[in-house]
């Protein structure tokens, strides 16, 4: 196993920590001192074989990975794309973070720095695959002109090229320097899937190791010299302002260094440490005025979305034929409304953020999911070139889609650092992150159905309303100032049933509550709605639910499989007695999932979740154990919010705070999960699937689904624990 | 004023204000980081270390608790990072974020000193203190399963 220990290739510091080399990391601070280094120092040592590559004397494969690492192991799986077409011996391979400083300036060469949309695999593999194998032409001319052989008499494979008829080697590293020189062939071959040797095998992955040993590879864990804390106290009305703050009686506490207001939102105490800040802070008075947010609650918040269920401005995102009037010639005609709450993310690491601003430039160290959105904030906050800004990305203790388009926490740091000279290391508590999270939105939802005589589902109707993400977030991506990405799970591409008479249509209704993008979005509470009132359909016909469904995919071969597969599965409609399922499908992000969920409710009406039975078709898995652990985590992260997730309001305030009122599942409610996989390769897309979010969306309505068939009780709003599942005898 | 315990095997002398938790002791004066912050009202796990070997949850554990004690944290649980858990979480490749791993891994760590052949539900109801948001659940019994079964 080489190892590297010559620090001039790891310019930034956490690379180095989280690329799993040595048994301890290094103090981060003395890696992270800023202006260790100049950008693009590595170039000068380590000549890159493509922007993606670079290898050392010693074999060292050092990979970049522009995506974030959030749990769902890309910093191992983007790695292994590469890897499989440069045939590198793997445990050469180090993964190193791209900076979105040196991808600016050099013209966007590592692409897209997202980690959302389950992107990471799925939006890269093409680039990074070709990039793979343009490295490893680049090699194997270079050793085929070294030894004056035709290139076809050489093959390359783990980190050698070998010229076959006289066994003659030369090693990636003896020859790597000399390749960088040659130019990058434009068209390479890609392996087929019938070659992958890494692509398809469940590599361990690189970062476990440094997860459980507690290295400070977290942003929350970054130290510098001479850092200062700060505790920040943002106006708990939501859409509110800071109108004044009294700092006398904090100023002279121990460690105190500073107060300071953040825009006109926040105060901010700067300490010693932490929990000097956060005692003063904590001892603040501050006077808020709550602006927009007085009188703001979730029933003032429901009525307005019931109100604009009826109105007429909604933005329709799909219309098959003409619903309304096949609704008015329906011999049955269901209809059902339906409502999903607020929901916080409650990353386990809470919102932080480390900045130094000084001199007109920008250091930020930041657990981000979108690198160059972070740069992109920071420069536009403080007013200076983007390339005056440099974006240390950490892995982060959680994204869930809190940390990618929402950069408010970046903006935060980037302004309180900017009124101080020394570095600033911003923690919220978790108090401040339950209540100032950008919420999966609170929806309401209308749906009608009508069969003809026959009994053929002829018409689906769907209204939602609530608010919209992109205004907040990506006004970039509306049509014409409309939201109609709030119609996902409805529209073409993620709606696979087949209705002669379909319509749905969203209804915007922005309000000061910011909103955002929660693990699958809008697929979420969409998927919901969608699922649950199929069922309804379902079982208003007296129709099994999974045969129901059966009925209506005929045209769709891919959800089709995946739904025989996890009935098949899960051995639906052949359970033991008390054990009661749901069935649930929902397409996202170029993969199906199914689910089938096991329950049993007991005479008090405690729900409990026996087992989560998951089939995926996302094309190509490229880790299955990645995988595995992946529909784990998203049957855990919806499962908790189908049950306990709610964030309500009361005054213009959220009125949960922390774990004892914001529950988490915990272990002893964790589901058995099984994964099957349905993998369809390039049979129905030329695009792969992503599968950090498709396990989220489906469990809801599985488990509400099954919920029905144990208690006959329809669950129209969420969470479960809202409802009493067995009426009283 | 100053308070003397042992942390990871050393002696120390920590100066603090009576109401500053272990957390940030150990986090902030002793600059080991491993030990996390996720709720502060130990609700959560993250910040689980020992105190004389058996867990605690150092966001509500304070100076005076640990006078003259024996602390450890994550990166004292082993001299070489091989704990038979630290070992069997690589095998079981069971992080995902990482964030909430050490406490549970220190949490682990008290439940088999005090239970070595522990039964699955002794240790969900010992783990249960613990939350991951990344669901790792299952593979972190299948861990703690394996170190039984190795022992």
């Amino acid at each position: 196993m080489h190892t590297n220990t010559t620090r001039r290739t790891f310019t930034f510091g956490i690379s180095a920590a989280t690329a799993g080399l040595a048994a301890s990391a290094h103090p981060l601070s003395s890696l992270a001192a800023p202006g260790n280094a100049p950008i693009g120092a590595n170039k000068e040592f380590t000549p890159e074989i493509t922007a993606w590559v670079k290898i050392e004397p010693d074999d060292t494969t050092i990979i970049m990975v522009a995506r974030s690492e959030m749990g769902q192991g890309n910093f191992t799986t983007l790695p292994m794309l590469v890897a499989e077409e440069l045939d590198c011996d793997w445990r050469f391979v180090r993964p190193q973070y791209v900076e979105p400083n040196e991808n600016l300036s050099r013209g966007n060469a590592w692409g897209d720095m997202t980690t959302a949309a389950s992107i990471s695999i799925r939006g890269s593999q093409s680039y990074l695959r070709k990039a793979g194998a343009q490295a490893r032409y680049m090699l194997i001319a270079e050793a085929a002109e070294r030894w004056q052989v035709p290139r076809d008499e050489c093959v390359a494979r783990d980190s050698v090229v070998t010229h076959a008829p006289t066994r003659r080697t030369l090693r990636y590293g003896e020859i790597a320097e000399a390749a960088a020189n040659r130019p990058i062939p434009a068209d390479v071959r890609l392996k087929h899937p019938d070659e992958w040797r890494l692509i398809g095998q469940s590599i361990p992955r690189v970062d476990v190791r440094d997860k459980a040993v507690g290295s400070p590879i977290y942003a929350i864990d970054v130290r510098l010299p001479d850092m200062l804390f700060a505790s920040v106290w943002a106006c708990p009305f939501l859409g509110g302002r800071l109108r004044s703050f009294d700092a006398s009686q904090v100023i002279g506490m121990p460690g105190v260094r500073h107060v300071v207001a953040v825009e006109d939102t926040a105060v901010a105490v700067l300490a010693d440490s932490w929990w000097q800040a956060k005692k003063a802070r904590d001892a603040l008075l501050i006077i808020w005025d709550p602006v927009a947010g007085k009188g703001l609650s979730t029933q003032t918040l429901r009525d307005t979305y019931r109100r604009g269920l009826d109105a007429d401005d909604a933005a329709i995102g799909r219309r098959i034929g003409d619903s309304s009037k096949a609704l008015s010639q329906a011999a049955l005609v269901v209809r059902a409304d339906y409502e999903a709450p607020y929901l916080a993310h409650t990353t386990m690491e809470p919102q932080t953020c480390t900045a130094h601003v000084r001199d007109g430039s920008a250091e930020v160290w930041a657990p981000t999911q979108d690198a160059d959105r972070t740069l992109l904030n920071v420069s536009k906050t403080l007013g200076i070139p983007a390339s005056k800004v440099i974006v240390h990305k950490h892995h982060l203790g959680g994204g869930f889609g809190r940390r990618g388009l929402a950069q408010d926490w970046a903006r935060m740091a980037a302004n309180i650092a900017r009124q101080v000279e020394r570095p600033v290391k911003m923690i919220w508590t978790r108090e401040e992150d339950i209540q100032h999270d950008y919420y999966r939105p609170m929806v309401l939802a209308r749906q009608s159905a009508g069969f003809d005589a026959a009994g053929n589902l002829i018409a689906w109707k769907v209204r939602v309303c609530g608010p919209s993400m992109l205004v907040g977030l990506s006004p970039d991506r509306l049509t014409n100032g409309q939201d109609l990405e709030m119609c996902n799970a409805f529209q073409n591409d993620d709606m696979a049933y087949r209705v002669p008479n379909f319509e749905v249509g969203y209804v915007m209704r922005n309000s000061s509550v910011p909103v955002g993008f929660w693990r699958g979005v809008n697929h979420s509470q969409n998927g919901y709605f969608r699922e649950c009132f199929i069922d309804e359909l379902a079982h208003v016909r007296d129709q099994d639910p999974y045969l129901f469904r059966r009925n209506l995919l005929s045209e769709a071969p891919r959800s089709l499989a995946v739904l025989d597969e996890v009935a098949k599965r899960a051995n639906w409609g052949r359970t033991a007695k008390g054990i009661f399922q749901g069935i649930a499908l929902v397409e996202c992000y170029n993969s199906v999932t199914a689910q089938v969920v096991d329950i049993s409710v007991d005479d008090t009406g405690q729900l409990t979740v026996h087992r989560v039975v998951c089939a995926i078709d996302a094309c190509y898995i490229v880790n299955p154990n990645i995988v595995e652990a992946q529909m784990q985590g998203a049957v855990a992260y919806a499962l908790g919010a189908v049950l306990y997730g709610e964030i309500t309001l009361q005054d213009g305030k959220v009125q949960q705070s922390n774990f004892h009122d914001y529950r988490a599942l915990r272990m002893n409610e964790m589901p058995q999960v099984e994964t099957y996989f349905v993998s369809s390769g390039d049979k129905y897309s030329k695009d792969w699937g992503g599968v950090g979010e498709p396990g989220t969306p489906p469990l809801a309505p599985a488990v509400c689904n099954a919920v029905f068939a144990a208690t006959r009780k329809r669950i129209r709003s969420l969470p479960l624990a809202n409802h009493q599942l067995r009426s009283p005898q | 004023m100053t308070t003397a315990f042992v942390i990871n095997g050393s002696n120390v002398e920590v100066d603090a204000d009576a109401d500053t938790p272990l957390l940030w002791i150990i986090r902030e004066r002793l600059k080991l980081t491993g030990t996390k912050f996720g709720c502060g009202i130990a609700q959560c796990g993250a910040c689980t270390v020992h105190l004389d070997g058996h867990a605690v949850r150092s966001c509500q554990t304070f100076r005076e608790d640990v006078a003259n004690r024996r602390v450890t944290t994550i990166e004292g649980l082993s001299a070489n990072s091989d704990h038979p858990l630290q070992k069997a979480w690589i095998a079981e490749q069971v992080p995902q974020c990482g964030y909430c791993q050490s406490g549970q891994i220190m949490q682990a760590a008290a439940l088999l000193n005090a239970n070595p052949k522990a039964t699955r539900r002794e240790i969900v109801e010992g783990m249960d203190g613990n939350i991951c948001r990344c669901g790792t659940y299952p593979r972190i019994i299948h861990a703690i399963e394996r170190v039984i079964g190795e022992t």
